[in-house]
């Protein structure tokens, strides 16, 4: 029953379009991209025209590496042109535990990227298909989780709740935000309630594990989605690979804790190419977005 | 009983003390003057040294071999404990023990982290560090517990969710992550304890509760101060100095008002004393879970939600 509510809520969202929002223009996003006519693919090696990788969404057309990507570059790649409303820019960081020179890297990156943290969240459509988003930009303290990212993920989850929208997050993060001690840790858990909450009332939420996602955010959100995907090649795991051989003294093979590991392993629903991203969401979403089917 | 370096000059005061009144019993001399003298002194000592103890002193006391584990403490709190094993899907994981038993007159469900009494044991049980299946089993017992109606005591007292290859590839990531999300939505009292690690991820995998408290010399971090010093400094020798730079310890977890409480100790730790820690702990399950046991389980979730929430340092 509640489903189906959803689902009409999400059906009226689409014929209202009474929303405003603010747009990321084409403009902003070019400037996230590292200027040059050729680019050395770091896996193979190739050596690609930068306007070639710029229009296979950054990806090696040798290799199929998936370069990192901006968060605007990737709402940009993923959401309806001109769609994107932001939630909670403002939010920064504060320094809980005195730790020195936090702040001072904190006021560095964000010269550095022209973010207050590092993740963006807000609400887009998908082939009309109204969603809440967050996205992790790992330029940022390696997107490492700290109260910022945990609080703007939380309120985009609630959103998500509120208004019946499904939710999607891309998560690539170093994990947890070490200057932020146990306020970090603890964001785990605040995350991860949120999402149970989501899943109480029924709402959909797809977990998109980009390159690379660690850590404590493997460990909560990152791993909860009820479609867990991930890009091809991406590092996805808990513990780091350096720990994992002092640990056991030995090596690990080359495809440990990446997508294809992972999906062998049974903990992904689809590895998904990000050409097909968005194709692969909108598929998603449109089955979901009339709530289930209806039983007497 | 292996001492810690801090503490030798009450150790050797003590011995002192007992060596005099060994005398005075052989040799019929009346020193209880100068004995009773020696005892306030020592007596002064222990409160100077164990009172001022630094975040490292108590990590060594936290991390002591004699530390009392989980299965102490159920044995001193609770009776009639029967360990469950399994998470009904790979294995059973000795890194961390639960069952059923009484406090009191009341059916709770138990389950804590269980670091070894000795070498042998310790490799069995993997020196406390969980596998996926370790979180897994807890999972299927709070699940259990949530359907029977029975509170769930948890204690925490772990290094870390163990790194291991065989971990990875069962999924030590989402395991700890369902533990979290399911935690939250439990329809049952939930009281954690932490009583001597909390090392990050593996050991809130038991500690997403309405209640959560801290042995006076436990710790509870995001990562462990050689992990930390390794990393922000590369230098795993500088662990010392990350101790204090993490806020790791009860006190400052109480300020922080991430926990609910302190538990105290006996004096220098637990380990002198198990029945007394015992005693202390009980006595704040008993009273915390007469608090909760008044509040209906939509009231508990949704409370338990609103803390989490709260928890965060922003602007």
């Amino acid at each position: 029953m509640l489903a189906i509510k959803r689902g009409e809520k999400v059906l009226k969202d689409l014929f209202q379009k009474k929303r405003k929002y603010a747009s990321v223009s084409a403009k902003s996003i070019q400037k996230d991209v590292p200027q040059g006519i050729i680019v050395k693919c770091p896996d193979c090696n190739a050596i690609i025209y930068a306007k070639e990788l710029e229009k296979n969404y950054r990806t090696c057309t040798k290799c199929d590496y998936h370069f990192q990507i901006t968060a605007k570059e990737r709402i940009s790649y993923t959401l309806d042109q001109d769609n994107f409303f932001e939630y909670d820019s403002d939010l920064s960081s504060c320094n809980p535990l005195d730790f020195p020179e936090y702040e001072e890297k904190l006021a560095s990156d964000k010269q550095k990227t022209g973010l207050n943290e590092a993740v963006i969240t807000g609400e887009g459509t998908i082939d009309g298909i109204p969603l809440v988003i967050a996205v992790m930009d790992a330029r940022f303290r390696m997107a490492s989780m700290g109260s910022v990212v945990g609080e703007k993920i939380t309120r985009a989850i609630e959103k998500a709740n509120v208004k019946g929208y499904p939710f999607i997050l891309f998560s690539a993060s170093g994990g947890a935000r070490m200057q932020e001690g146990i306020f970090s840790l603890m964001q785990m858990a605040k995350t991860s309630a949120a999402l149970k909450e989501l899943d109480r009332q029924g709402g959909l939420f797809i977990s998109v594990l980009t390159n690379p996602t660690t850590g404590g955010v493997t460990a909560s959100f990152a791993s909860l989605g009820d479609i867990n995907i991930a890009e091809p090649k991406a590092l996805i795991g808990f513990a780091g690979r350096r720990i994992i051989e002092q640990t056991i003294r030995q090596k690990l093979p080359d495809d440990f804790q990446t997508a294809e590991f992972l999906i062998k392993h049974g903990h992904l629903d689809k590895v998904v190419h990000r050409s097909d991203m968005r194709a692969f969401l909108g598929s998603v979403l449109k089955l979901h977005a009339f709530g289930g089917v209806h039983h007497e | 009983m292996s001492d810690l370096q801090f503490e030798k000059p009450i150790i050797e005061l003590r011995e002192k003390i007992k060596e005099l009144k060994n005398f005075t019993v052989d040799k019929e001399i009346d020193l209880s003057e100068e004995i009773n003298k020696l005892e306030q002194r020592a007596s002064i000592l222990e409160k100077e040294i164990y009172g001022n103890l630094t975040a490292w002193q108590k990590i060594q006391i936290a991390r002591h071999s004699m530390r009392p584990t989980t299965l102490d403490y159920i044995q001193e709190i609770f009776q009639g404990f029967i360990e469950f094993h399994g998470d009904r899907n790979f294995a059973d994981d000795p890194a961390i023990v639960g069952g059923i038993a009484y406090l009191d007159s009341t059916p709770v469900t138990v389950i804590g982290h269980q670091k070894g009494k000795d070498t042998k044991d310790n490799i069995a049980r993997n020196f406390g560090m969980p596998h996926p299946e370790g979180y897994r089993k807890s999972l299927r017992l709070m699940k259990q517990a949530e359907k029977f109606k029975r509170p769930i005591i948890c204690f925490i007292d772990t290094a870390g969710a163990y790194p291991g290859k065989a971990a990875e590839e069962r999924g030590q990531g989402e395991a700890i992550a369902r533990n979290l999300y399911e935690m939250a939505g439990l329809k049952t009292p939930i009281i954690s304890i932490v009583t001597g690690e909390g090392g990050s991820g593996g050991a809130l995998a038991l500690g997403v509760a309405d209640r959560v408290f801290m042995l006076e010399n436990s710790i509870y971090s995001v990562i462990s101060p050689e992990g930390a010093a390794a990393l922000l400094w590369k230098d795993a020798n500088l662990a010392q100095k990350a101790a204090e730079t993490m806020k790791i310890t009860a006190s400052d977890l109480l300020e922080f008002k991430i926990i609910d409480g302190i538990i105290d100790e006996p004096m220098g730790g637990s380990h002198k004393d198990v029945k007394l820690a015992s005693v202390y702990i009980k006595e704040v399950i008993s009273k915390n879970l007469a608090d909760l046991r008044v509040k209906n389980f939509d009231q508990l979730v949704t409370e338990r939600y609103d803390k989490y929430k709260n928890i965060g340092c922003y602007k």
